[in-house]
């Protein structure tokens, strides 16, 4: 029983940041009908927001302090951070060690910005190709903004801790009930999980409560009769891509205590991702959500020891063979809508 | 002659010529010079030109005639490679055996693939291939370590219990391949004045497998069976439409364009006996994809072209340092090589996949037909500008 919480709960977070992904991917192709194989780069790029800002935090200039000496008997000359200077020496600490909190706030208009920037300047001009050339500009766009990334930090992965509040982990065994140390899990993964439930609900709320969600769900069910209408459709779909990127950006930022962030990360999850979009159904952004946290925790299940033990490597391939009997025997995926991509 | 047509048989003659001679042709700066860095004519190179050309070649028999675009065709090279060296280890150090071997386990696995894979069309496609192609991957890298050696790879050994031949040479060393006794790594060097050219018996023979799979590529092209394929990329509807069932041409097509990844694979191993996963990763998936879509999808030359490419330039770009762009820009003002020499490094080195991928999303752009389409154009644009120099020569005289 404690075996089987444990999995879920470390299920939970994997599947909130494949669950993040696929709704970012799956509001891009339902809105525009385009298939993003960049959108792992935009995780990957707002996991380089928190790398930038705890390092323009922690920017410093050396001062010489008299009060102490080094082993020579010279005074002692010590880094001090800008922030320090500004704030003063507590609440600079404080500052640097919640760099990757604030991040949030420096991530949103840049990821909005680059997504919409990424949209009119490039998607746009794919709407009417077919979706393999959609695949394989998005593939060369990835590659760039990798590289991109690389040229500037480096190809080793940048370690950017949680602030130390968040450092421990939670006991939930002895909350449960169970004994003590049975279950324990980090508190930044509970609150990834809680972030992305918050994100997740909020993208719904926006959709399903506001006029412009309506219009941007009339949208996607028939774009030629809202456009006829006489409402500009399409700068609404560009938002849409702009708040898809940001979700994608942010769900990297928060993943940064994580996994430290390299610059192949988005790759790395973006096969996943689509494999999560493809199960949850393309184009069905429940089915997106659903499909992250399914696919999270079967993961997982399938690393136990008593799983492996049955059928070794099972932890490697369970995603992917999930997929391949979800698209052979459920072609809509788990929640597809029918006539959206059906060829 | 072979059944070709002229222009077809022209094509095949420009690459026979090209590969037979590409050892002059790839080393035209003299041995000692400072220039001679930039040679590309070293066997190392030039075989991994033709490998990747047999693999690009098949690739757009599959992409470039169906429009069904694999992202999980690195697999069946991994999958050749490991059967080469699996023939090596067991059986002997022939070549030939073991890229037969390849080539038929890279049909079978594609056969398996192929055969769900393509219940679907367009981006599901895709997303099977790459699904299958990644979970081989991670199979090979973790659990099947007993068969592909993990994450070391599969190398030979000196205790490998070969069949037909001896498991460690008279100088207790690991034996090489060969082909019936000549070895592959063996070449032979002609000295020309300051040049020197080196002719490998491994990248002959990878030269001659890739005119022949060239050849190959082209018959299929032009025969009935290739106009299937390419109704199936036109409109696969309308032909379901017309009674065919469109299910055994794109599956031997994929079959087909999975036993050239095999044979390429095969190729890479006999060339040098080892066997690595990352081989079959998806990213190595897609620089065939690259390749294809460079030189121009749906071409003859157009694959060859395209690995051709990349290969080199990889290799040239790869060697440039800011030492030799301030060398090259020595003649400008300081300021302005400095500022040029900075713009430009980003982009080579270290940097050349940067300057690959943006080449990439400018030739699906502006170029869906690729370098063989951009020749066109420049063609095209030449014989217009003659034609409008003999026409406004011509007029006065009517």
């Amino acid at each position: 029983m404690d075996a089987i919480i444990l999995q879920i709960l470390n299920g939970l977070d994997k599947g909130s940041a494949y669950a993040l992904i696929a709704l970012g991917l799956t509001l891009i192709f339902g809105t525009l009908g385009v298939v993003n194989f960049a959108h792992g780069a935009l995780f990957m790029i707002g996991a380089f927001c928190a790398v930038t800002l705890s390092r323009i935090l922690t920017l410093s200039h050396t001062i010489i302090d008299d009060t102490q000496k080094d082993f020579l008997g010279n005074p002692l000359k010590v880094e001090v951070p800008y922030v320090h200077d500004i704030f003063g020496v507590a609440t600079g600490d404080a500052i640097i060690d919640w760099a990757v909190p604030l991040s949030l706030l420096f991530a949103i208009p840049i990821m909005i910005a680059v997504g919409v920037i990424m949209e009119r300047g490039l998607i746009k001009h794919f709407y009417k190709r077919p979706h393999a050339d959609q695949i394989l500009v998005t593939f060369g766009l990835a590659i760039v903004l990798q590289e991109v990334i690389k040229y500037f930090y480096g190809a080793n992965p940048i370690p950017t801790p949680a602030p130390d509040a968040f450092k421990g982990s939670f006991d939930f065994g002895a909350a449960l009930g169970f004994d003590p140390n049975l279950i324990i899990y980090p508190y930044w993964r509970i609150i990834y999980f809680g972030f992305a439930a918050v994100i997740i609900g909020g993208v719904f709320a926006f959709l399903q409560f506001t006029t412009f969600g309506m219009v941007v769900r009339a949208g996607m069910a028939d774009r030629e009769t809202v456009g006829l209408l006489g409402i500009n459709i399409d700068r609404r779909f560009t938002i849409m891509f702009g708040v898809a990127a940001a979700v994608a950006g942010l769900a990297g930022v928060m993943y940064t205590p994580i996994n430290s962030p390299n610059y192949h990360m988005g790759m790395d999850f973006l096969v996943l991702s689509f494999v999560v979009v493809v199960v949850g159904g393309m184009g069905s952004l429940p089915g997106a959500v659903l499909a992250g946290f399914l696919l999270g925790i079967l993961e997982s299940f399938a690393s136990m020891r008593e799983v492996i033990d049955i059928i070794p490597g099972i932890n490697q391939v369970i995603i992917y063979l999930v997929a391949i009997v979800i698209l052979l025997t459920r072609p809509r995926g788990l929640m597809g809508r029918k006539g959206v991509m059906e060829d | 002659m072979f059944k070709l047509e002229k222009t077809d048989l022209s094509l095949l003659v420009i690459v026979a010529v090209l590969t037979m001679f590409a050892p002059f042709i790839l080393n035209p700066f003299p041995a000692d010079s400072a220039m001679a860095q930039f040679n590309a004519g070293y066997p190392d190179l030039m075989q991994r030109f033709v490998i990747f050309g047999v693999f690009a070649i098949g690739f757009n028999i599959l992409f470039g005639l169906t429009g069904y675009l694999s992202f999980g065709h690195a697999a069946f090279l991994g999958v050749g490679s490991y059967a080469a060296v699996w023939m090596f280890k067991l059986l002997s150090m022939n070549v030939v055996p073991a890229i037969i071997l390849s080539v038929i386990v890279a049909g079978l696995f594609s056969l398996v693939i192929g055969f769900v894979s393509l219940r679907r069309s367009g981006i599901y496609f895709s997303i099977l291939t790459l699904a299958f192609a990644q979970m081989m991957f991670a199979l090979a890298y973790s659990v099947l370590t007993p068969i592909t050696g993990g994450e070391t790879g599969l190398q030979l050994a000196l205790d490998d219990p070969r069949i037909l031949g001896v498991s460690q040479t008279a100088g207790g060393n690991i034996p090489v391949p060969s082909i019936f006794g000549l070895e592959m790594r063996s070449s032979a060097e002609l000295a020309l004045g300051a040049w020197s050219f080196t002719f490998n018996v491994g990248y002959y023979f990878c030269a001659l497998i890739m005119l022949v799979s060239f050849y190959v590529a082209i018959r299929i092209f032009r025969s009935p069976f290739g106009m299937m394929l390419r109704a199936v990329k036109s409109n696969q509807q309308r032909m379901n439409y017309t009674g065919l069932n469109s299910k055994p041409y794109t599956l031997a097509a994929f079959v087909i364009s999975g036993m050239y990844a095999g044979l390429a694979g095969g190729l890479m191993a006999s060339m040098d006996p080892l066997a690595g996963a990352e081989r079959m990763q998806w990213t190595a998936s897609g620089e065939v994809v690259l390749m294809t879509i460079l030189g121009g999808v749906g071409t003859l030359i157009g694959p060859v072209l395209g690995a051709g490419f990349i290969k080199y330039f990889e290799n040239i770009f790869s060697k440039i340092n800011s030492t030799i762009l301030h060398e090259w820009f020595a003649f400008l003002p300081d300021g302005l090589e400095d500022l040029l020499v900075n713009v430009l490094y980003p982009f080579i080195g270290k940097g050349w996949h940067l300057t690959l991928g943006i080449l990439f999303m400018l030739v699906v752009i502006y170029l869906p037909g690729g370098l063989v389409e951009g020749g066109q154009r420049v063609n095209g644009w030449f014989r217009n500008r003659g034609a409008k120099k003999s026409t406004t020569k011509t007029t006065p005289a009517e």
